[in-house]
């Protein structure tokens, strides 16, 4: 194929308009998905976990007896785990339970090691996974300074109950986390964690507009996150 | 054009040993089977501690490939005649090492199958690729500096030309293995034992220390089996070698403990805790990593009075422990530990399981095969009775 020298330079140009186009268009529409957890409300229905079920079921989680082989998208750790720097022996809130979650870093440190790009940042912040491309080396797991990764040490089919075949299993030897449902994202439906709190204790929403409720809330409430230090970024905010 | 030919020939002794390698492989290939068909949960590792036995093999064993720039540097850059008969030795021990090293990794992974996943989509950002980048390119260079210079021996002529600018470029190469091997680990930011500057330059003192002192017992060990030896000069070199870099290792690990400890900051004191006097009542390192400092700290008196290091069977005492020592560290002491506590405050311990312990035991046996085979060779090419009077330095067509 030959390819005139104006022809060339017709192309290039209009090839970088629309790259130029997309950027400002995704800038107007831009996405900052996060989230906002208020910790009293989740407190109050004592040993509730809604939550929790609402996302194994909707993301087919296996349930492992084991639980040094457990996968969990969303569970419960202590508040001094889960935000260690934020607490001290006088805490009032020091040994309640609290929401963990992957954190969908704005610098994520998982996306930086992995050696396929079998975890990416999307535009929209979320930290999404290709489970057909991981290779199962585990360092994004070394890496993750918040332990929200989990391996598939086994086949894990046998420990789903009743799975969802409107989403993908997971196969032995793969990495899996949180991925913020973007499937339901896609449909307008918040993720399945949210949408399961009988306390509405789980705010979901768009950092990137300043009058969305999400917004509104971390203006108003203080709040904290975990090992922001780090410099990761994180996007879950815990509203104490 | 290989000379494995010369690897086909030996005594009833050199094919004992072969079948004895081969056997502990194929136990080892049986329980890889069984790791492929059940998945990693046959190992000791679990959702805190996601990396054990295999990956801290592979990063001693990266320093163990490393080394040998300690008696090709000598030998090319300073025309230090009395290791001309130990570098082609050196080069065989990186070759075997980098081998067991890919190995490691292999095993590792939960999805063998997707390797070239690795290859399909390039990753600059991930210190993985560059591992892989410098890992294969060692194990190329070595191969072709090894065979091109080996053959030159056989035929009793100058090595070619151009081999020169590719020994030279296999010096910084082998810095570069384990500095980056050190970067896969100490870049990250939620493993505060891991984040230490120091990391890279610990790596490459111990690896010194561990590859010479391996190459000093596998040259004693030759010279008793067969009528060749590299020479009593060369064995002291050596040895001056081993000692400079195990003194230094010992000291950047004593760096680690003032900073963590004066400091006084919990994230960075609890993994060290965890390794010498237990966290949360758990301790199953520490008798490990005690062993390891007792070893180093007797093989370092050894090692600095002349008297002990200068007499042949001492010094091999002292190098066996000096391996031992680094090996410990590294090969359990250090990955491990990195994990605990877990991100979340979870002290959770590892022990490798036997089928993972076997496994790993056989990519030994298959360092050992290929390291026998390729000694085999050399030595087979220098016990040939047409070998010149007087055989032609490698240093001197590079000179």
């Amino acid at each position: 194929m030959t390819l005139s020298r104006k022809a060339f330079l017709r192309v290039t140009g209009l090839s970088f308009l629309a790259v130029a186009a997309r950027k400002a268009a995704g800038a107007i529409t831009g996405k900052r998905w996060a989230m906002a957890i208020d910790v009293a409300k989740c407190l109050k229905q004592d040993n509730c976990t809604k939550c929790i079920a609402a996302c194994n079921a909707a993301h087919n989680v296996p349930s492992i007896p084991d639980r040094s082989h457990e996968v969990r998208w969303i569970w419960k750790d202590s508040f001094e785990h889960a935000l260690q720097s934020q607490v001290d022996e006088y805490s009032p809130l020091r040994a309640a339970p609290v929401m963990v979650l992957c954190n969908h870093c704005e610098n994520p440190p998982c996306v930086r090691v992995c050696p396929t790009q079998a975890t990416w940042k999307r535009d929209d912040g979320i930290v999404d996974m290709d489970w057909h491309r991981c290779i199962g080396c585990r360092y994004c797991m070394a890496a993750c300074p918040y332990g929200s990764r989990s391996f598939n040490w086994m086949d894990p089919r046998p420990y789903i109950h009743d799975p969802d075949p409107a989403f993908p299993t997971r196969t032995k030897g793969v990495v899996e986390k949180c991925t913020f449902c973007p499937e339901r994202l896609a449909v307008g439906r918040p993720p399945a964690c949210v949408e399961a709190c009988p306390e509405k204790a789980l705010v979901f929403g768009n950092l990137s507009d300043p009058q969305s409720p999400i917004r509104e809330l971390l203006a108003a409430r203080r709040h904290v996150r975990r090992k922001p230090e780090l410099g990761t970024g994180p996007d879950i905010f815990y509203m104490v | 054009m290989f000379m494995l030919e010369k690897a086909i020939a030996g005594s009833r002794r050199y094919w004992l040993w072969i079948c004895g390698l081969a056997l502990v492989i194929g136990i080892g290939l049986a329980c890889y089977l069984h790791q492929l068909q059940n998945g990693l949960v046959i190992t000791g590792l679990s959702r805190d501690v996601t990396w054990g036995l295999y990956i801290a093999q592979f990063t001693f064993l990266v320093g163990v490939a490393a080394s040998a720039v300690m008696v090709v540097l000598p030998y090319y850059l300073h025309n230090f005649k009395a290791f001309a008969r130990m570098t082609i030795f050196g080069e065989f021990l990186a070759i075997s090492a980098v081998i067991m090293c890919m190995c490691f990794i292999f095993v590792d992974m939960g999805q063998p199958t997707r390797v070239l996943n690795v290859l399909l989509y390039p990753t600059p950002h991930s210190l993985m690729f560059w591992d892989m980048i410098s890992l294969g390119g060692y194990l190329l260079l070595n191969a072709v500096i090894a065979l091109v210079t080996l053959r030159a021996e056989r035929e009793a002529v100058a090595p070619p030309r151009w081999i020169k600018p590719v020994i030279v470029l296999s010096i910084p190469w082998a810095v570069s293995i384990h500095t980056v091997t050190a970067f896969l680990y100490s870049g990250l930011p939620g493993r505060p034992l891991w984040l230490s500057a120091i990391l890279a330059p610990r790596f490459l003192a111990s690896a010194f220390a561990s590859g010479p002192a391996l190459l000093i017992l596998l040259s004693l060990l030759t010279s008793k089996l067969t009528r060749f030896s590299p020479g009593r000069e060369a064995i002291q070199k050596l040895a001056v070698i081993v000692t400079y870099a195990m003194v230094i290792s010992v000291f950047f690990v004593l760096m680690e403990f003032f900073t963590a400890f004066y400091s006084g900051i919990p994230e960075h004191t609890e993994s060290l805790r965890y390794m010498f006097v237990g966290l949360d009542g758990h301790a199953r390192l520490a008798p490990w990593m005690w062993l390891s400092m007792i070893l180093a700290a007797l093989s370092l008196v050894l090692l600095l009075i002349p008297r002990y290091r200068h007499n042949e069977k001492w010094l091999a005492l002292a190098c066996a422990m000096v391996f031992l020592s680094l090996w410990i560290d590294k090969g359990i002491g250090l990955i491990v530990a990195g994990f605990v506590p877990s991100p979340l405050g979870a002290v959770t311990e590892y022990t490798p399981t036997l089928p993972e312990s076997l496994i790993s035991l056989a990519i030994w046996a298959a360092g050992s095969l290929i390291l026998t085979v390729l000694y085999k060779v050399a030595l087979s090419v220098r016990e040939e009775p047409s070998l010149s009077p007087a055989p032609i330095s490698k240093a001197e067509v590079l000179a």
